[in-house]
């Protein structure tokens, strides 16, 4: 594939820009000559119309959420709103600087401050940061509380480890662990839940807290979280809630209710901002009184004059960003929570859980359900014994064939061959019904055909890629001699 | 306004085949006790033109940015963005696609990180750069992290005129700041020598040395000979991308690892954020690199792709071993600066921070020519510069905004120890109208 650097020409370029002579000085007559640099940089050199079909024809070889059904578990690919986009690109809020004064930019300012106020309310916290970049970045700002409310009490010391569900996210342990935390797995029970008596093994003096995914990554709400809670408590440990899927329970359940202390938010996911290809997000962190003094700096408040960053704050952690947030992703998150309303919100997750159960309804025979029951917002099929030598993989890659993004799949590690399938609200029933008869398609060829799926994709753009040879020798750039 | 296609019929159909009667039955797992009553925000929904006219309201609380000048920086610039970058960033097939997770079908994205990790290996002078962190601050911190861990070194020597909230952010990160950090002192506005030369006889296990170029008061840093008094520790360098147009990259002084707010690249400032972290280092600490890496191969028919390359370092395959906790970036951001880094190329970018640099000398002098006027140090700086003005920097500022002239309060200066001082940013943004006039108002105050 020609990258933009093939497609380079000397003396070609796109933007040109006013230059003037406002001066006499010369760099080379302030700066020392090895301070300069010698060679320009090596970008490319493309006119404006090659330059747009080169990024045009790098887009016909990506799949979004705008190409077709994303049931990606856990990912909550539901329909981006444009009037949204829309509403983030105007010049006032896009163009003001971060640090400039408060009185120029109450509108941002009442706009982070009312959507603090909001997400308040979605999860029955009491404070909220909304400067962390992304849902682990959250993770993080809540690791780092835990760590400040400990150090405060003088447990810090024997207070190191953090108890972690073996159905949690990849993102909770690394989390915990950049936080300076041991993480200390607890097993699932056999109906997917947190297993009370391992746990009240686990749960000793040096608890410092727990991390729950809430419906845990088999879609499955966790029962006998009250009693998770109590148990965590009472050792003086604190209870962190991964809200990477809030979407199953919006309107029905907030973790503030569940005695949950802390809780983020990914609002890349529940609140319809777009993921970009992998970003940018936005984590938002909210947490019960106990854990105020802590929230990182700035937090914003409302005083009789208007809106303000706050932040004479001593016992806070500092900041995890620079700035005060991704509020681009904000002013989306906002605009598409004022949208929904009260009853627009629990319609989301009481049309998203329909969907999941629908789904899993029509695809747990040929594939196999390990876990029964109603799920959330989506469930994990078994992908074995599907056919000869066929795996998990293979159906994902012929469900490429067919135009479809794949479910997640071998996430969570408890379920063998795992698929893991999120439909989101925003599916249609004409659209599961397509996506069902494609999936039993493919059952049906991987018993008759399995060659069809062992050589899939062949429709796409390049077939399996060698992910061996990326690994061991790794090209992570382009080069001339190439 | 909701964005839910099923009709009363469509539910019965689905909750007929799923075996309940309403959708109140899905949710019967949960103990009533804890089951939300009544509304949790208080707020009817609203239509598109409703919710468009009351965001727009809001949007019109602040005072519109075009009839005002900025001169404010500190590590985020107002530049020109040509219209190919919201071209490029408006393809839903791009905006609206996960992390590429499917290579198959995700040869846009991963094509484009490719290219930008290219892009800015070029720019920094390294050999490799990973697909974005998520801004100059958690780079840093992220750079601090991975040269401790590398060298299984705590102490972590950090220039105390790097940009304040990248410091912020790096304390944060750190466990125990107050004891791996030592301090480097400045001189004349540049890092003190003599003070590093003691620091590294003293401790015979650092683990780096955290430096800026332009540094958080513009100023260019002299790399030259900072590796070679470092050995093994690390050079971990925080760079303005848009100066690199001008300066030697800090690869070629032997930086270990290259970091930076990667905003001025094509991104609005965006009341600070969605930024963009920069990080390039060496081949060889690969391994220990955070965060993605698009990385190429072949298919099974000897067709050149893109993947997701070593993910084995990454949390959702290593978990608490991860060399980072990282997984969503700011992909869409780096998109916009690899468009933007191509748009220009390298004779614009050579341009745009000669430009820079330009209007920044052009101002500078200016105001140097005002009574009471003077730069606080002799050194060379990019596109931003502090001055030290004899009169209240407070009043200055007040009577600046009076005039529709945005500077950066004179509190974010006098946490450094600077009271009686201004620090202006200057941009091709920024027009000999608006710095002529600037000056004039300065010269009535002083």
């Amino acid at each position: 594939m020609e990258t933009i650097f093939d497609k380079s020409k000397s003396g070609r370029r796109s933007t040109y820009l006013n230059e003037d002579d406002l001066t006499s000085k010369k760099p080379s007559d302030e700066l020392d000559g090895d301070l300069l640099r010698g060679e320009k940089p090596g970008l490319p050199e493309i006119s404006q119309p090659e330059l747009m079909r080169h990024f045009v024809e790098l887009s016909k070889k990506n799949y979004g959420v705008d190409d077709g059904l994303y049931p990606l578990g856990s990912c909550t690919m539901k329909h981006n709103p444009k009037p949204n986009e829309d509403l983030a690109a105007t010049e006032e809020f896009q163009d003001h600087h971060p640090l400039a004064s408060p009185d120029l930019v109450q509108g941002n300012l009442r706009l982070m401050y009312e959507l603090g106020e909001l997400l308040k309310g979605v999860s029955g916290m009491d404070g909220i940061t909304l400067q962390p970049s992304a849902g682990a970045h959250g993770e993080l700002t809540g690791m780092l509380m835990i760590r400040k409310y400990h150090e405060v009490r003088d447990e810090l010391e024997r207070r190191t480890e953090i108890l972690l569900p073996d159905s949690s996210h990849g993102t909770n342990p690394a989390s915990a662990a950049v936080a300076g935390f041991d993480a200390v797995e607890i097993k699932s029970n056999d109906e997917g839940t947190v297993d009370i008596e391992g746990l009240k093994e686990a749960t000793s003096e040096k608890t410092a807290g727990i991390m729950l995914t809430v419906p845990n990554t088999l879609g499955i709400f966790e029962k006998d979280i009250l009693e998770v809670a109590e148990i965590v408590h009472d050792a003086g440990g604190l209870c962190y809630f991964d809200g990477a899927n809030l979407n199953a329970f919006l309107g029905r359940v907030r973790p503030g209710d569940l005695g949950m202390d802390i809780t983020h938010f990914n609002l890349h996911k529940t609140f319809s901002t777009p993921h970009g290809g992998g970003g940018p997000g936005a984590g938002p962190v909210g947490v019960k009184e106990k854990l105020l003094p802590y929230l990182p700096i700035p937090v914003v408040e409302k005083t009789g004059d208007g809106y303000s960053f706050d932040y004479d704050r001593p016992k806070s952690i500092g900041k995890v960003n620079s700035f005060p947030g991704a509020f681009g992703v904000l002013v989306k998150a906002y605009s598409y929570i004022l949208s929904l309303g009260d009853e627009g919100l629990k319609r989301v997750s009481d049309n998203a859980v329909l969907n999941a159960n629908y789904l899993k309804e029509k695809l747990k025979d040929p594939y196999k359900l390990d876990y029964e029951g109603v799920c959330k917002h989506e469930f994990v099929l078994n992908g074995s014994g599907m056919g000869e030598g066929i795996k998990t993989l293979d159906i994902a890659k012929r469900l490429l064939d067919y135009g479809y993004h794949p479910p997640t799949v071998y996430f969570p590690l408890i379920v063998k061959e795992a698929l893991m399938i999120e439909p989101t609200e925003t599916e249609t029933k004409e659209n599961l019904d397509e996506f069902t008869e494609t999936m039993l398609k493919i059952a049906a060829e991987a018993m008759e055909d399995p060659e069809l799926l062992h050589e899939a994709p062949t429709e796409t753009p390049v077939g399996r890629l060698d992910e061996t040879q990326a690994a061991r020798n790794p090209v992570l750039r382009w080069t001339e001699s190439e | 306004m909701d964005f839910i296609p099923h009709t009363e019929e469509d539910k019965r159909e689905m909750l007929e085949e799923i075996g309940v009667s309403s959708i109140d039955e899905l949710f019967s797992d949960i103990p009533d006790e804890v089951q939300v009553q009544g509304d949790i925000i208080g707020k009817d929904g609203k239509t598109e033109q409703e919710l468009k006219q009351d965001v727009n309201k809001l949007a019109r609380e602040n005072v519109k940015p075009g009839d005002r000048v900025s001169l404010i920086g500190a590590g985020l610039y107002h530049h020109f963005i040509p219209s190919v970058v919201s071209h490029v960033t408006g393809r839903s097939e791009f905006y609206t696609a996960y992390t590429p997770y499917q290579a198959e079908i995700s040869q846009g994205t991963l094509g484009w990180m490719f290219e930008f990790q290219t892009a800015i290996s070029e720019l920094m002078g390294m050999e490799i750069a990973n697909a974005s962190m998520y801004d100059g601050g958690s780079s840093a911190a992220e750079a601090v992290l991975m040269a401790q861990e590398y060298l299984d070194r705590r102490p972590i020597v950090v220039a105390d005129n790097i940009n304040p909230y990248y410091r912020d952010v790096i304390d944060t990160y750190l466990p125990d700041p107050d004891d791996e950090i030592i301090e480097l002192s400045s001189k004349n506005g540049r890092i003190n020598r003599d003070h590093l030369e003691q620091i590294i006889n003293d401790n015979d296990d650092l683990a780096g040395l955290v430096v800026q170029t332009p540094n958080y008061f513009g100023i260019v840093e002299d790399l030259a000979g900072l590796k070679e008094a470092l050995d093994d520790a690390f050079l971990i360098v925080s760079a303005n991308p848009i100066s690199l147009g001008l300066l030697q990259p800090p690869g070629e002084f032997g930086a270990d690892i290259v970091v930076g707010e990667g905003q001025p690249l094509g991104n609005s400032v965006y009341f600070g954020g969605p930024l963009l972290g920069l990080f390039a280092t060496k081949s060889d600490y690969l391994r220990y690199l955070p965060g993605r890496v698009s990385g190429k191969t072949v298919d099974d028919e000897g067709r050149e792709g893109f993947v997701m390359a070593l993910q084995t370092r990454e949390q959702h395959i290593r978990r608490e071993r991860a060399t980072s906790n990282i997984c969503t970036n700011q992909a869409l951001n780096a998109l916009a600066a690899t468009v933007y880094l191509s748009s220009l190329g390298p004779d614009g970018l050579t341009a745009l921070a000669r430009i820079n640099w330009d209007r920044a000398q052009y101002l500078a002098d200016k105001l140097c020519r005002i009574e009471g006027v003077d730069l606080t140090w002799d050194q060379p700086f990019f596109n931003e510069f502090v001055l030290t003005v004899d009169a209240d920097p407070e009043l200055i500022w007040e009577k600046m905004k009076e005039e529709g002239i945005d500077l950066l309060h004179p509190k974010h200066l006098k946490r450094l120890g600077l009271d009686e001082n201004l620090m202006i940013a200057v941009t091709e943004k920024v027009d000999k109208e608006d710095m002529d006039r600037f000056a004039e108002l300065l010269e009535e105050e002083m």
